[in-house]
């Protein structure tokens, strides 16, 4: 028996509702609050600020009172952008952690598409258990995993790899594998991997077959197929997995703080540092604004450029996506 | 098994003009045998059609001559060079697949240009433009030219895929069900579009159905498949009229197959209520199980007790009596299915204008059917 249609109506108002009420209550909500603190005063007190507005009794509105003072300062380090003996502390920590996250998203790009290709290329039988495999880390605590890269980096003759290389003899003495950027590296896109790998998975699993087919059969080389046919088609997967990788990869601090030794300060250990040690919540709020803002930035750009590159691919959609 | 006797069996091979040579090509899936030890020979500039049911290892035939499926067993020799260590993108084949295999992301331009600029020597932009807008000419495609695939009909979609097939001047066109995604109307009208245009470009053609009419009139030559096996091959005329198999008499239109044992130049039948007589030159011996393939058309229906061209009695003549069980009226002809006496239905088609005048048999009446013995066909397998 059919429901009634208001019935049905009502439903898929109600389920298209959600997605909306979630959004307002989990981002849109907190966003407005860390923009507010980004725009107060910071002041010893709990908590450390005052907020950009006050209530004057009697009044009506608040009397609003914003601080810009977060704001101008990294505002001002972008001016001193090149002046020598500048203290560039927030811009530079932006920089590094840009830097990582582009690496890491590269990295992870170009180990993570073979990967994606193997697995969507296999038997069906096959398949279930590489994808198995690639989320296998996800059941072990993110924090543990980092730490066990600890023990197997350890720079001593105790690092589990320090101990292989010098009982193969390769070395004489232990290497410092812990405590520079390629152990950051490495940390990173061993974490990150499997965010590019999924959504490279589902898109080239759909990829029709026939299609490289097609191209060998018109005289292309195996290579030229795969330039002009599967990586075209499998661009929307890049840009998913990328974004996926990128993102959180810009706020990542835990994995450059232990196995990088701290020494490169990352934004997100900025923000860190700031609401905890340095009790200036209103830089820290201004940092992650700056954050939210830059990354949303691509996001829509990319968003509106999938959206004119769906009306043009429409009813074969399925084939590119 | 070999393609024995056909006349149209090695037509061109025995001229010395094989373009195409297939010898004893085998491919085996698993425990399924897709193709099983074909040979054949194809001239240059022949239609030919492989004509079979689903799954008869047509298209595993055809992906082996295009080289993305690798035999097993045999050969395969197009043009003096065997194709066996070529790779599918050094063959000069181009195949049109059954779902038309379009590049979603390229527009019908780019879709044909695509294996011009895999030419080795390189063309120039302006090689590649031209060519391409020829093609597009060719297939009447040229207003679509900066559409993508997805913006077209299937018709238009089809006619892409055969331009980019065409483009690159193939020694051989494969067609893999070409015309399997439009519906009947259209397909038919543009079966003879495809056979022109294939005719004037002058390229040698295979070509794979499922569709005995579609092969019938597109191709010069048809090859029946029946479980990877090629069953006979020869002209629409000679499959139809001298069929040399059960499957090829039953697959090829209907008719009416009686199944005995040789005794004195006749056929002891069980489901016929007489002895069969045997066309006059079927050579066989005294206890071979054979069949008589009679087509419809051939078999001559009159009302019980009136007279007939096919005398009572002649020696020449096979008849029986029953009754009307069924008649389809299809305008030009009827088709009348006869229940003899012993309860075996017979098929007779009969013009429309063969009763003249006179009201044709109906339902339940009491008929005569009969054919003379040259119009069978005796079937050994
Ligand atoms: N890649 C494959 N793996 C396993 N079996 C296959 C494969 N390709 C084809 N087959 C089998 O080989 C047989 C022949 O297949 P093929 O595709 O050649 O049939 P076809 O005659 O083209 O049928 P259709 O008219 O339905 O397209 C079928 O039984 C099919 O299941
Ligand atoms: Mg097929």
């Amino acid at each position: 028996m059919k429901p009634p249609r208001f019935v049905l109506a009502r439903g898929r108002f109600w389920v298209g509702l959600l997605p909306w009420a979630w959004m307002l209550l989990f981002f849109a909500l907190p966003f407005a609050l860390i923009v507010k603190v980004s725009l107060s005063t910071p002041e010893l007190a709990i908590p450390p600020y005052v907020p950009p507005f006050v209530m004057e009794p009697g009044a009506v509105l608040p009397q609003l009172r914003p601080d810009l003072a977060s704001y101008r300062r990294l505002h001002d380090e972008l001016l001193a952008l090149g002046t020598s003996g500048a203290d560039l502390q927030y811009l530079s920590a932006w920089g590094s952690s840009l830097l990582l996250a582009a690496l890491t998203t590269l990295l992870c790009l170009l180990i993570g598409y073979p990967f994606a290709y193997h697995i969507a290329r296999s038997r069906e039988a096959a398949r279930n258990t590489l994808l198995m495999l690639v989320m296998l880390p996800f059941w072990t605590s993110f924090l543990l995993r980092v730490y066990a890269w600890m023990v197997l980096l350890d720079s001593s003759e105790l690092g589990l790899i320090n101990r292989l290389l010098l009982a193969a003899g390769l070395v004489d003495a232990p290497l410092q594998l812990l405590y520079n950027s390629g152990a950051v590296l490495l940390g990173m896109v061993y974490s990150y991997l499997p965010f590019m790998v999924l959504p490279l998975y589902a898109n080239l699993v759909k990829l029709d077959q026939r299609l490289l087919e097609a191209a060998a059969d018109l005289g292309a080389r195996p290579g030229t197929t795969f330039l002009r046919v599967t990586l075209p088609l499998s661009r929307r997967g890049i840009v998913a997995g990328s974004m996926l990788v990128f993102i959180p990869a810009v706020g990542e601090f835990v994995i450059p703080d232990l196995l990088g030794g701290g020494d490169v300060l990352m934004i997100g250990r900025k923000i860190w540092d700031d609401f905890g040690p340095n009790q200036d919540w209103p830089m820290a709020a201004a940092v992650a604004v700056t954050i939210v803002l830059v990354l949303i930035a691509p996001i829509v750009l990319l968003h509106r450029h999938g959206r004119t590159d769906g009306r043009s691919s429409g009813r074969n959609a399925e084939a590119g996506q | 098994m070999e393609p024995d006797g056909e006349k149209g069996a090695d037509w061109g091979a025995k001229t010395g003009q094989a373009y195409l040579r297939i010898e004893g090509a085998t491919k085996r899936f698993d425990d399924t045998l897709a193709v099983d030890d074909v040979s054949l020979a194809i001239a240059e500039r022949e239609i030919f059609a492989l004509l079979g049911s689903s799954g008869c290892g047509k298209s595993t035939l055809l992906r082996m001559l295009a080289g993305l499926e690798v035999p097993d067993a045999g050969r395969i020799v197009l043009d003096g060079e065997d194709l066996a260590a070529v790779p599918a993108h050094r063959r000069p084949t181009n195949m049109m697949f059954q779902s038309y295999a379009l590049f979603p992301h390229m527009t019908v331009e780019a879709n044909v240009a695509f294996g011009l600029w895999q030419e080795r020597p390189r063309l120039t932009r302006a090689e590649v433009g031209a060519r391409v807008a020829e093609m597009l000419e060719l297939v009447q495609m040229q207003r679509y030219a900066r559409r993508k695939p997805h913006e077209l009909s299937g018709g238009q979609q089809q006619r892409v895929a055969l331009a980019r097939s065409l483009a690159k001047e193939p020694k051989l066109l494969l067609l893999d069900e070409p015309l399997a995604a439009l519906d009947k109307k259209i397909r038919q009208r543009t079966q003879l579009e495809l056979v022109n245009l294939i005719e004037r470009v002058g390229v040698t053609c295979i070509l794979v159905t499922h569709d005995q009419e579609e092969a019938m009139t597109m191709a010069g030559r048809i090859g029946v498949m029946s479980e990877g096996r090629l069953l006979q091959v020869g002209t629409p005329g000679e499959i139809y009229e001298t069929p040399n198999c059960r499957f090829t008499a039953e697959f090829i239109g209907e008719t009416n197959l009686f199944r005995g044992r040789v005794a004195g130049g006749a056929l002891a039948c069980g489901d016929f209520p007489a002895a069969i007589v045997l066309p006059p030159d079927a050579a066989l011996a005294a206890g071979d199980e054979v069949w008589v393939s009679v087509r419809p058309e051939r078999v001559t229906l009159s009302r019980a007790g009136a007279a007939s061209s096919h005398a009572p009695g002649d020696a020449n003549c096979n008849a029986a009596s029953g009754e009307v069980a069924d008649i389809a009226y299809l305008g030009s002809h009827s088709v009348y299915h006869v229940r003899l006496a012993n309860g075996r239905v017979v098929i007779a088609n009969v013009p429309s204008v063969h009763w003249g005048d006179a009201p044709s048999p109906t339902w339940g009446d009491a008929v005569r059917v009969a054919w003379f013995a040259p119009d069978g066909v005796v079937l050994t397998r």
